[in-house]
This record gives structure tokens, C-alpha cells and sequence, in this order.
């Protein structure tokens, strides 16, 4: 197998579009960016000069503070741009927000946006490096390389990894992004949920799909539980979320099932009492605060790799 | 007037109906086709001949167009629409009636017939809405809507919401001899969808309509239509399901038919995902299914269970178009590939012959509205399109005469195309660069020039 020593994009999309060896890149360029995290003078200057863009067309607080914290410790020059609602309501359009972005020449811009697809509209037309903060329902890229480098920390592979993904599948993009990465890095899928949430062509991705819990947990040495959105109960998804507990919570009883040191993962934020017990949340086998911890050095990574990639590719 | 007396000279004449296929001579005036034989004699008519691989047909008709005036100039008006009918081949187009505001009354009726007229080019047949507003509530002034030219109702763009609505329609219809067609979707499994449900839509984070949004609605009409004896006409058919209620519906007698659109039997789902994804020109509604449903498509289109191929030609503006895949309004021109994308991909893979195609795009469309044409006769309309069989074409929605450019196949090479194109005698369309000045008529420059 080859061995990346550059990002293949300029872009970074989704996972789609990634190889296991860049991958592998990123989380190991992230190592080296979480020991920047442990100094006392949090900082380099590898991004001294650049400019970034944090284009938030959707309330995020964790992500956009990763990402912002992210590019300070690389010593890029930001600028957040939080559009309130919808780019129609506004009256101007996504793309032309864009063009807009584009001839203030940022170098980079993290995009958030509630259309699937919107990350790769922007990178058809804009010269800058365009990083997907999370579009819709389709990904969350670097939620899920944070969440495949909080495991490798963990477990010291991916491979083989037996990972239980749970709760409101078909509108996640944590987990499309998360299926695609952990798949292509050997790892073992079980996908489990209500099954008026369980997206189709899951057999294509190479991913289990289950509708019993206890299945799926079954000696498994991951357990990512998804937030269920309160709205779900209006499309019919989901009588309550009573019975959602009772059916899909996860409790210090059901982990038994998995292997003993199992580890417990949620991207945020928790509905406690909804998809987890917070005897789970808070209790030993929860990375859920590394995952947050992490999050900040592979965006650093991520920022990094695309900036040198952006200088090679300037022909 | 004689001196404007055509005569189509040994030329291949194609047109089911009358049972024709070889070579004729076609003697047009006056608008009409005044005689069809052999060795007709030559008196004082410009004589045009054709190279071997030209065919003269029936003209051709789209049922399912959006023109888009009176309200959304912005997008299509009667003039640009028709004229890009015309560069397609088609003499006559039907119009639907979601306009603003909406042809649910004779006043709009008869202003789309003004400006048809004033534009000169196809024949435009309005259909009017079958609800007011298309709200589902209340019955339009069918017969008014008739009497100012309507040849059809429909809500389309919504489905006919209710089983009593379109009870009611077909059997109020039927005096006219109007038929009832229907966009069928169920609205309550449609939701929010932009595509169809599948392996795609769940990759690409889009929410999925399946097709059993639209076969439950087809299997309602059919067995309503059983009930009362009306016509319901199924429009843009894309589910494999909903074939199979067609089908069943045509087997017990009842008057059942339908259409399908050129990108439904050629192009799957798979296409929102490819060149970067989140194309919106792979945006419509019904939406691009799955290859079963496209090879289904093609087979109903063999056996003659489906009776016509419709563009649903819906002219969006570049702005509207350039949103979010999941804003972007549902649709895409048609009008200006439909018959090299039927030439190439059916009839020269061997998949349907000529003739069939021509009682697909005419005879079929002529039928299921009850339109004059379809056939060409003596006395009757000079209706005609000529097809290059073999002229490559390769699409540039640039040059589209429709104010629309949003099509899925911009670039694409492929080959057949229209020649020419003549309404009532008068030649509305001439493709140059395929028909040749060579073939252009006699030395006094007439013919099929304009």
C-alpha cells in the first residue's frame, strides 16, 4: 500500500473521496497536533498569514469552537461568518455568499450548512480549500476522523474493531461519515436502530444492519450512540421517546453485552435519558470528553494537510 | 396559390396509422396534404427531395409541456416555448396549467391561445386545471375550459387530491371527451423527498421518495376510472409498480394510459451522484429511479403498454436552478433532445423501430388527447417533421431556442436528428447545417427553406 505524504483534494468533502493511507495521514499528523495542545503556549506558526473562513449557515457550538481554537493554534487569521436561518430568507444565495467570501481571497473556508451537499457546490466554484464542517444529512468528515483517532488512541487500530453505531441512522451524517471511514479502515460495522430510521444500502457500504440492540452491542469494543432529535415524533419515526429508551437507550445493563473494556462515544450534544443513561455518559468506559479533546487536534491536521496541499497545487 | 404547392418526391414516409412505410410522394398545399401516392405528378409544385436516410413523419406531439406563461416569463414564454417545440420536431405541444395564475378558467385559457396563435409556431392544446387552484376543493368550469379550447384537465405539478375529486373529474370529463391526467404521488410518502429512495439518496444525505409514492395513486386512478368509465391518463411514469397497475388496468378495459419522459427511461438515480454530485439538472419529480424501473420503462415502451413519450419540458431559470440540491425547484427542459435521445438510444440499438417511435411521439400522443394529426391524410393538416436518421448532434444547451437551458444531457453526442419541421404547410424549422442547401428545393429557392 502506498503511503500519502500529501492530501489528494484540496478540498475535504466527506470521507468519500479519502484513502486508507490518507487517513492514516491525518490521524498521525493529528498525534503530532495534540502534543502542540499539551504545551504551555498552545501555538505555532505553521498558518502564520493564512486567512480562514468559518462559514456557520447552522447553530453549531462545538464544532465551530474546534475548528476556530484549531486554526488559532496553528496561527491562522479567522473570521466567523454565522448566518442566521436560512442564505433564501436572507435574500442572497448560497453562492453568491460565496463569491462574495471568495474575492476577500480567504485561503481556506469551513462550511456548515443545512443542505446535503452544500460543501460541494461551494467547491465547484471557489478557489479557496473548501472543508466540510457538516452538510445536511450526508457527512461530517472530520467528526469522524476525530472520533477514528479517539479510537486508535484507545485501542491502538481500527482494524478489526468491532464498532456499534445506534440510534437515528438515516439522518445522520455522523454516521454516513463514520460508516464510510471505519469500513475502509477494516473496521466492523453494526448499524442499529428503529427501523423507520435505518437508511437504505446499508449492505452496500459493507455495514451490518440490526435492529435489536443487544445484537448489535454484542461484544462489541465500540459503542457510538447518536442523538434522536425530540422532532422525530412528528414524521412518524418514533412513538416516544419513552419506548425509544426502553428499546435503544444505552444502560450499564446492556453494555455487558459488549467486550469488557468497551468504550462509549457520542459526537454531541447528549440527550440524557433519551439514547443514554448518564450512568454511561459520565461513568469509566465514556471517551466522550477525549472525543471533544481530539476533535481540536485532528481539525489542526486537517487545516494543515490542506494548507500544503494548497501551495503544491497552485499550476 | 398553387405556385406554394411542395412535393415531397420519393421520399421514406413512416406513419403507423396509415399503415405506411416505404417510399411516397407527399403533394402539400394550401396547409393540407393534398394527395399521398406513388409517381404523382410534378404540375407546378417545388419538388424536394431527400437523401436516403431522411424520414417524413406525422408530426410530432408533446402532451406534456410547461410553457410557463402567463406568469413566469422569466422562465418560458409561448414564443420561446414553441419555438423550441418547433427546433424539436414537435407540431403541437399541450400545455399544463400551473401558470400564474393557474388555467382554471376559460380567460387564461384563451390568452394561451392568443399568444400561441401571435407566436406562429406549434399548435399549442392548453389543459386545464381540474380543481381551482388546484387546491382539490372545487371543480373548475370544465366545460367553459373545453369551450375555450382546453383538450384536457390536470393538477399538475400536484396530484388530483382526493378519491372523490377524481371521481368526480372523470365522470364530469367524459361529456367532453376529456381525459383526467394525473400526477400521481401520494403527498403523505412523498414528504420532503428530492429523489428517489434508494441506495443513493441514503449515500448522498437526500431524502428519498419512493415509488410507491406514485404506484398507490396509479393503482386509485385505475380502479377509479374502472368505476366510473372516465379516461385517466397517468403523466410521467417513472415507478416499475406502477407499469405493473397500468398493466392490470389496460388487461380488464379500462381506459387507462399513459406516458413516459425520455430521461425516466434513460437514466437511473445513480446519475445525482455522479461528476461531483448534487447536479440539480438530475433534479425532477417524479425523480430519476432505480434501473429496474428504467429497464421496465423501456420494455412498457416495447409491448406498447405505455401509449406515448412525453418531455414534461418544465424551463427553470439558471438562479433558481443554482441553489441547494434540496431548494432547487424540481424539473428540466426536454423539448430540444427528445428525438435525438430516442433516435439514439432506442430505435438505432434496436430497442423500438421507427415505426414504433413515431406511434410513441405522434399516432400515441394524437390518440390519448384526442388530437387532430398523428396521421397524415389527404385533406388533412400538413402536420410533418422530418428526421436525419444519421446526423450527429451533440447537445448544447447554450444554443436551446427555450429560455431553459437546465438539461441532464448538455454535451452529449448522439445521433439523429430533426431535419425540419412544418406546421399547417408552413416550414416553422429548418436545420440548416443537417438538411444542406442541396436539398432546399428547386432554383427558385423555395421549398423547405423559410
Amino acid at each position: 500500500m502506498s503511503t500519502a505524504t500529501a492530501l489528494r483534494s484540496r478540498h475535504l468533502l466527506g470521507i468519500d473521496g479519502l484513502e486508507p493511507d490518507e487517513i492514516d495521514l491525518i490521524l498521525e499528523t493529528a498525534s503530532a497536533m495534540k502534543e502542540v495542545g499539551a504545551r504551555p503556549i498552545k501555538k505555532v506558526p505553521t498558518l502564520r498569514g493564512r486567512t480562514i473562513i468559518n462559514l456557520f449557515f447552522e447553530p453549531s457550538t462545538r464544532t465551530r469552537m474546534s475548528f476556530e481554537l484549531a486554526e488559532k493554534r496553528l496561527s491562522a487569521d479567522t473570521l466567523g461568518m454565522t448566518v442566521a436561518g436560512s442564505s433564501v430568507s436572507k435574500g442572497e444565495t448560497l453562492l453568491d455568499t460565496a463569491r462574495n467570501l471568495e474575492a476577500m481571497s480567504p485561503d481556506m473556508i469551513v462550511v456548515r450548512h443545512a443542505s446535503s451537499g452544500a460543501a460541494h457546490q461551494l467547491a465547484r466554484i471557489c478557489h479557496a480549500s473548501i472543508i466540510n464542517a457538516g452538510d445536511g444529512m450526508h457527512e461530517h468528515p472530520t467528526q469522524a476522523l476525530l472520533d477514528a483517532f479517539t479510537m486508535k488512541e484507545r485501542k491502538g487500530r481500527l482494524a478489526g474493531l468491532k464498532v456499534a453505531i445506534v440510534g437515528d441512522l438515516v439522518h445522520s451524517r455522523v454516521f454516513r461519515s463514520n460508516a464510510l471511514l471505519l469500513t475502509r479502515m477494516g473496521a466492523e460495522v453494526r448499524a442499529c436502530g428503529p427501523a423507520t430510521l435505518m437508511p437504505c444500502g446499508l449492505d452496500q457500504l459493507g455495514v451490518r444492519a440490526t435492529c435489536q440492540m443487544n445484537e448489535a452491542i454484542d461484544g462489541a469494543d465500540v459503542v457510538m450512540m447518536l442523538r434522536v432529535q425530540h422532532e422525530r415524533m412528528q414524521g412518524l419515526f418514533l412513538p416516544s421517546l419513552r419506548e425509544y429508551f426502553a428499546l435503544f437507550g444505552l444502560t450499564a445493563e446492556r453494555l455487558r453485552h459488549a467486550a469488557p473494556d468497551v468504550i462509549v462515544m457520542h459526537p454531541g450534544p447528549m440527550n440524557r435519558g433519551v439514547e443514554i443513561d448518564s450512568e454511561v455518559a459520565d461513568g469509566r468506559w465514556s471517551v466522550i470528553l477525549d472525543q471533544v479533546a481530539n476533535g481540536v487536534a485532528v481539525r489542526m491536521a486537517v487545516l494543515y494537510l490542506l494548507a500544503g496541499e494548497g501551495e503544491s497545487s497552485e499550476k | 396559390m398553387r405556385s406554394e404547392r411542395l412535393l415531397l418526391k420519393a421520399v421514406h414516409l413512416v406513419d403507423p396509422a396509415a399503415s405506411r412505410n416505404g417510399e411516397f410522394d407527399l403533394l402539400i398545399g394550401g396547409g393540407r396534404v393534398l394527395k399521398i401516392g406513388k409517381d404523382l405528378p410534378v404540375e407546378d409544385a417545388t419538388v424536394v427531395e431527400l437523401p436516403p436516410s431522411f424520414v417524413v413523419v406525422p408530426g410530432l406531439i408533446d402532451i406534456h409541456v410547461h410553457l410557463r406563461e402567463p406568469g413566469q416569463e422569466h422562465k418560458e414564454t409561448i414564443a420561446t416555448g414553441t419555438a423550441a417545440a418547433v427546433a424539436g420536431g414537435f407540431t403541437a405541444v399541450a400545455c399544463m396549467p400551473n401558470t400564474d395564475p393557474l388555467n382554471d378558467q376559460a380567460s387564461v385559457t384563451q390568452f394561451i391561445v392568443k399568444k400561441a396563435a401571435d407566436a406562429a409556431l406549434a399548435r399549442v392544446y392548453p389543459i386545464g386545471a381540474v380543481s381551482i387552484g388546484s387546491r382539490g376543493e372545487q371543480l373548475t368550469e370544465i366545460g367553459d375550459l373545453h369551450a375555450a379550447g382546453c383538450v384536457a384537465i390536470s393538477d399538475d405539478g400536484r396530484p388530483v387530491q382526493t378519491a372523490l375529486l377524481m371521481r368526480r373529474a372523470l365522470e364530469y370529463a367524459s361529456m367532453f371527451k376529456m381525459p383526467v391526467i394525473d400526477h400521481c404521488e401520494d403527498p403523505s410518502l412523498k414528504t420532503d423527498g428530492v429523489m428517489h429512495e434508494g441506495a443513493t439518496a441514503a449515500m448522498l444525505g437526500l431524502r428519498g421518495i419512493p415509488g410507491a409514492a406514485e404506484s398507490i395513486m396509479v393503482e386509485r386512478d385505475v380502479s377509479i376510472a374502472e368505476l366510473t368509465g372516465g379516461h385517466v391518463h397517468i403523466a410521467h411514469m417513472s415507478a416499475r409498480q406502477s407499469l405493473r397497475a397500468v398493466r392490470a388496468g389496460k388487461e380488464r378495459g379500462v381506459a387507462v394510459t399513459t406516458e413516459v419522459t425520455p430521461h425516466h427511461f434513460l437514466l437511473t438515480d445513480t446519475a445525482v451522484a455522479e461528476h461531483g454530485g448534487y447536479d440539480t439538472n438530475f433534479k425532477m419529480n417524479p425523480p430519476l429511479r432505480e434501473a429496474a424501473d428504467r429497464d421496465a420503462m423501456i420494455e412498457g415502451l416495447r409491448d406498447g403498454s405505455i401509449d406515448a413519450i412525453a418531455t414534461d419540458h418544465a424551463p427553470h431559470h439558471l438562479d433558481e436552478k443554482s441553489l441547494e440540491f434540496d431548494r432547487a425547484p424540481f424539473g428540466i427542459v426536454g423539448l430540444e433532445t427528445a428525438v435525438s435521445l430516442c433516435l439514439d438510444r432506442l430505435v438505432h440499438p434496436g430497442l423500438i423501430s421507427l415505426n414504433r417511435l413515431v406511434e410513441l411521439l405522434s399516432t400515441g400522443p394524437a390518440r390519448v388527447l384526442n388530437l387532430p394529426g398523428g396521421t397524415l391524410v389527404e385533406g388533412g393538416p400538413a402536420d410533418i417533421t422530418i428526421l436525419a436518421l444519421d446526423a450527429p448532434v451533440t447537445v448544447s444547451a447554450a444554443a436551446f431556442h427555450s429560455k431553459g437551458k437546465n438539461t441532464p444531457f448538455d454535451g452529449w453526442t448522439l445521433k439523429g436528428a430533426v431535419a425540419a419541421t412544418i406546421v399547417g404547410g408552413r416550414v416553422v424549422f429548418v436545420n440548416e447545417p443537417v438538411l444542406g442547401r442541396a436539398s432546399l428545393g428547386d432554383s427558385r429557392g423555395q421549398g423547405l427553406s423559410r
